[in-house]
């Protein structure tokens, strides 16, 4: 599969994207170039070794970090060049993101986790989050903090709160990468028929070539660039 | 290991400034305080030991008058091992000093630590022109040199001024045939001092001397430090405060630590370390930081005492009397004390955490949220404690009937107050969180209350500084409302005269008979008799509208003035009467030279200030009681603009100094300048504390924001600003403050409520009107919000300068 796919639909383009960092002396160049292009609905998962700047390049999707050079469009807005508090309402209101630490707020309730981006959007559906909340099996639990919760149910918490505010991208860092097997391809399975059901586009972080089969497209990362 | 522990201080130097500042404080400002006590014991301790002090048993006249130089004669002919003292006042440049007269060669060994007149100095100090021994401190404010001759303000010579390291300040030392010309007293002495070495046997008082002399044993406690023990007390308290208010910041550092060195602490562990070694080696390291802390800090106290000292010594010499010399001379005790305070304190700030660090199970993972619940266990019992407190506070003043237990009272108030604050703003943040909707504000409640744990040390301190502020502040601001009412109505006639003895007394009075701006002359008199072992002071009032209108009456019957000029009524100062128990209506026996006279109690009116007794009589009933009492005492009532002109012409006329003629405007504005002085180390002190809270509630913040951006990483990636973030976290540190000021109001109320009931009735024997200052609350609370706004300051700066680069690095596992 080629990072160039091209299509009418895309609601993700990606051009000519470079970042490096500082270590001591040094600057590695973590992308050198990547173009990528992702459709309305379409799920896509990124692959590579360890260091292949996969998360790098979630986090510039996001907006959590600027590119040296290179471009992030999502729709007709171009991500790359938004000052932070454009960025920041990029995220809050198109966004969905799921981490491989899940970063739940550690003060607020299971509840209001999940709530939480769906209301800071201005888009609180109750019926959505009640559906959300119940099929990710967590309606016994809403009114725990994140730190009483296991693993697994608190990458749920982190999940439904993505999917709350019914974003257009849902982006996911290794979101089982602390799940065992059969937890993990649960999960999956679930974020999968959400996304459809919700309609959202998706690009996963994934190290497993397994759960990378699961998504329509598989895009690999070696070196900084789409091999 | 000791260096690989220590490494953690080098990855966080700014937790290992935290804790030194801690230390530094806590030490500084005890110490600071116990160098101002120890200075002024010894100067109290010296001024006892010094000549015609209370360490030397003496003889003096009933009356307290002086007496004939025979009386010392005839003493020594009869075998009494007494030696003659003169002791009298003389003004020099226009301050007055205190003179004494002494005899060397009879002086008893145990009185003559003062001067060192001895072998070669005896000579100088008996031969002409012999020598004015005096201290050093002295000869400064004299802006004299040592030799230099000077006339007192009544144009007599002293003798050459000589310092003497040892004597207290504000006396003048020389021969008795000197001070007897001096004082004008040719063959007159005040005492005679006895020493206690054996002389043999000797002659029975009364038939040496019959009722002239009366014999005062030698005192282990002088009157001096009876009168300013709660002066110290009240200096030890606030200390103490402020040592602990560092122990919090010290507390809060080292918990943190231990927490961030649990996986060092398990690998230590894991590689073969007992836990004993361990804690020895925490131990040891904590000695170490605490002796440097310790260091500084006392340094830090020797320098706070120095700058204290101006102000301590002008508190003590307005209110008590009490000389102190202006330089700190501190003895090796000190410093050991000091030192072993900040290891003490750095010990016990760190019981919690190395108990922790002992019993939980090493080989597990950091947990800082398990070690966040224990801290909410913790808060609970805190807040049981803080209950226990409050039912102890309740009934030491429903039971307890002294200074002590008023200071405990005190204690159990702000302690309990303290240890029940975290509960109480858990409470009220969690009250937030249920009353809103939106989920920012949600998650700005309920962070706050997640912060807590901690914060909760810091801003219990706040808490306590500002509540002391409140209470001390406002007992400061009741007492100086009450004090210039109360000084119109004690000070209600325009000059003062006290005439050196009867015959000028008639003088002045005929003067003023012609002069016709003198529109009333009040004859006082003043007799001294002692009332249960007190000595107290009667005053004779004539029966005048001034009096009768501008006497500070607390408590009167409706005719208490015409049974007072009836001569069977007695007013009685607010402290004689709570001493004695005394209410309207009640029957006191007044010893007089003529018999015991029964007096009806008619009014009790307040003498702020005044250590002794007070009565007021009628003028004419004391003078008969008291036949033969001197009558040189006068107010004058005199259109004020009169007054500059008529002082100017009796100071000329009779030589009347400053202590023999005063004008009241001019003893009003003394008094006030007094005043304000003795409350300026409580206002500095009370300002040390809020500052040391201040720097409490910043390290704490600091430390903090170390371990937020996880925290706040996850909101910024949600689609909130790093400004929005910044200012939602300035906003809950304003909210907690502003939650602990207002709570710290009522609390202050409360401990000025103690200090005026309870601290201020035991440790004087008089009672403030309570009154509540609202600006003077409102300037505190807003200089509470700007300590918390700097201290909130430099960590909102950081968040707000944080990259988002770091800020991914709370997500990315990989790079």
């Amino acid at each position: 599969m080629h990072g160039s796919h091209a299509s009418l639909r895309q609601m993700l383009r990606i051009r000519a994207l470079t970042k490096s960092y500082r270590s001591g002396p040094d600057r590695i160049k973590v992308l050198r170039g990547i173009d990528l292009g992702v459709g309305a609905g379409e799920s896509v998962a990124l692959t590579g070794e360890s260091g292949s700047g996969k998360s790098t390049l979630l986090h510039l999707i996001a907006g959590l970090d600027q590119p040296d050079s290179g471009e992030v469009r999502f729709g007709d807005t171009v991500i790359s060049s938004l000052p932070d508090a454009g960025r920041a309402a990029f995220r809050r209101d198109r966004l969905g993101l799921v981490f491989q630490q899940f970063n739940l707020i550690p003060s607020l309730t299971v509840s209001d986790n999940l709530a939480f981006q769906a209301k800071l959007a201005g888009r609180h559906d109750p019926d959505w989050l009640r559906e959300l909340t119940e099929r990710l099996g967590l309606a016994a639990l809403t009114r725990r903090y994140p730190e009483q919760l296991s693993g697994g149910q608190q990458q749920r918490v982190a999940i439904g709160r993505a999917l709350a505010p019914k974003p257009l991208l849902l982006l996911a860092d290794e979101p089982t990468g602390n799940l065992d097997e059969a937890t993990a391809d649960e999960v999956m399975r679930l974020v999968r028929d959400l996304v459809t059901r919700s309609g959202c586009s998706f690009l996963m972080v994934t190290h497993s070539e397994r759960l990378a089969a699961l998504l329509d497209r598989q895009v690999h990362l070696r070196a900084g660039l789409i091999a | 290991m000791l260096r690989v522990l220590l490494s953690h201080w080098q990855r966080h130097p700014l937790q290992l400034a935290t804790l030194l500042i801690g230390l530094i404080a806590a030490t500084a400002l005890w110490s600071g305080v116990q160098a101002l006590n120890q200075q002024a014991r010894t100067s109290y301790d010296r001024a006892a030991a010094a000549l015609g002090g209370s360490r030397t048993a003496m003889l003096e006249s009933r009356s307290g008058d002086s007496f004939a130089q025979s009386l010392f004669v005839e003493l020594r002919r009869a075998g009494w091992p007494v030696s003659p003292l003169l002791e009298g006042r003389v003004q020099v440049g226009g301050r007055t000093l205190r003179l004494l007269g002494i005899e060397p060669l009879s002086m008893p060994i145990e009185a003559g630590t003062a001067p060192g007149i001895t072998g070669g100095e005896l000579q100088n100090f008996l031969t002409p022109p012999g020598q004015a021994l005096l201290a050093p401190d002295t000869l400064n404010e004299l802006k004299a040199s040592a030799g230099a001759v000077l006339t007192t303000d009544a144009e007599r010579a002293l003798p050459p001024l000589t310092p003497q390291p040892e004597l207290v300040p504000g006396v003048l030392v020389v021969d008795i045939g000197i001070a007897q010309h001096l004082l004008n007293k040719p063959d007159q002495l005040s005492k005679l001092l006895i020493g206690s070495a054996d002389h043999g046997p000797r002659a029975e008082l009364r038939s040496v001397v019959g009722d002239q002399l009366r014999y005062v044993a030698a005192d282990d406690a002088t009157d001096l430090e009876r009168l300013t023990d709660s002066f110290h007390l009240n200096l030890t308290a606030f200390g103490l405060l402020s040592f602990l208010v560092g122990l919090f910041i010290v507390n809060s550092a080292i918990g943190l630590a231990f927490e961030q060195r649990r996986p060092m602490l398990r690998t230590l562990r894991a590689c073969g370390a007992s836990a004993a070694e361990l804690n020895a080696v925490l131990i040891t390291e904590l000695l170490l930081l605490s002796l440097i802390g310790g260091l500084i800090g006392l340094i830090g106290g020797y320098f706070i005492a120095a700058a204290l000292l101006p102000d301590v010594a002008a508190t003590l010499r307005g209110l008590y009397g009490a000389q102190l010399p202006g330089q700190l001379s501190l003895r090796p005790s000190w410093w050991f004390a000091g030192l072993a305070i900040s290891v003490i304190g750095a010990l016990s700030a760190s019981t919690a955490s190395l108990l922790k660090a002992s019993r939980l199970p090493v080989l597990t993972a950091a947990q800082p949220r398990a070690w966040q619940d224990a801290q909410q266990r913790w808060l609970l019992l805190q807040g049981g404690a803080a209950l226990a407190l409050a039912l102890v506070g309740a009934l030491l003043v429903w039971l307890g009937d002294s200074l002590t237990t008023g200071f405990a009272v005190l204690a159990t108030i702000l302690l309990g107050a303290a240890l029940g604050l975290p509960a109480v703003l858990g409470v009220l943040l969690r009250l937030g969180e249920r009353l809103t909707r939106r989920p920012v504000a949600t998650w700005f409640w309920a962070d706050s209350r997640l912060q807590l744990s901690g914060l909760s040390l810091a801003l219990m301190a706040l808490l306590l500084a500002l509540g002391v502020n409140v209470g001390v502040g406002t007992m400061v601001q009741s007492f100086s409302r009450t004090f210039n009412v109360w000084l119109d109505g004690r000070l209600a006639a325009e000059v003062y005269v006290s005439a050196a003895d009867e015959a000028q007394a008639a003088e002045i009075k005929a003067l003023l008979r012609d002069r016709p701006q003198v529109q009333a002359v009040l004859p006082g008199v003043r007799a001294e008799v002692k009332l249960d072992g007190w000595p107290t002071d009667l005053l004779g009032f004539a029966d005048h509208a001034t009096y009768r209108d501008n006497w500070p009456l607390l408590q009167a019957t409706t005719n208490s003035w015409d049974r007072l000029a009836a001569g069977d009524g007695v007013m009685v100062s607010e402290q004689l009467a709570r001493r004695m128990k005394l209410k309207l209506g009640d029957r006191l026996q007044v010893p007089t030279p003529t018999g015991t006279w029964p007096l009806d109690i008619v009014a009790i009116y307040a003498d702020y200030g005044n250590p002794r007794g007070q009565l007021g009589v009628g003028i004419d009933a004391l003078v008969a009681h008291f036949p033969g009492i001197a009558q040189t005492r006068f107010g004058l009532r005199v259109a004020p603009e009169a007054v500059p002109a008529l002082v100017s012409e009796l100071r000329d006329r009779f030589h009347l100094d400053n202590r023999s003629l005063a004008d009241q405007s001019l003893v009003k504005t003394e008094s006030k300048r007094i005043f304000n002085r003795t409350f300026a180390v409580t206002n500095a002190l009370n300002a040390f504390t809020l500052g040391i809270a201040g720097v409490a509630l910043f390290t704490s913040l600091l430390t903090l924001s170390q371990s937020r951006l996880p925290q706040l990483a996850p909101l910024w990636a949600l689609g909130l600003t790093r400004r929005k973030l910044a200012l939602l976290e300035l906003g809950k540190t304003m909210a907690m403050a502003l939650i602990t000021a207002l709570l710290a109001l009522p609390l202050g109320l409360l401990v000025a409520w103690c200090l005026i009931a309870v601290v201020n009735v035991k440790a004087f024997g008089w009672r403030l009107p309570f009154a509540v200052f609202p600006a003077e609350l409102a300037q505190l609370l807003a200089v509470a919000l700007l300590a918390a706004l700097l201290a909130a300051l430099l960590p909102i700066i950081k968040l707000l300068r944080t990259q988002p680069a770091q800020l991914v690095k709370v997500f990315a596992d990989e790079r």
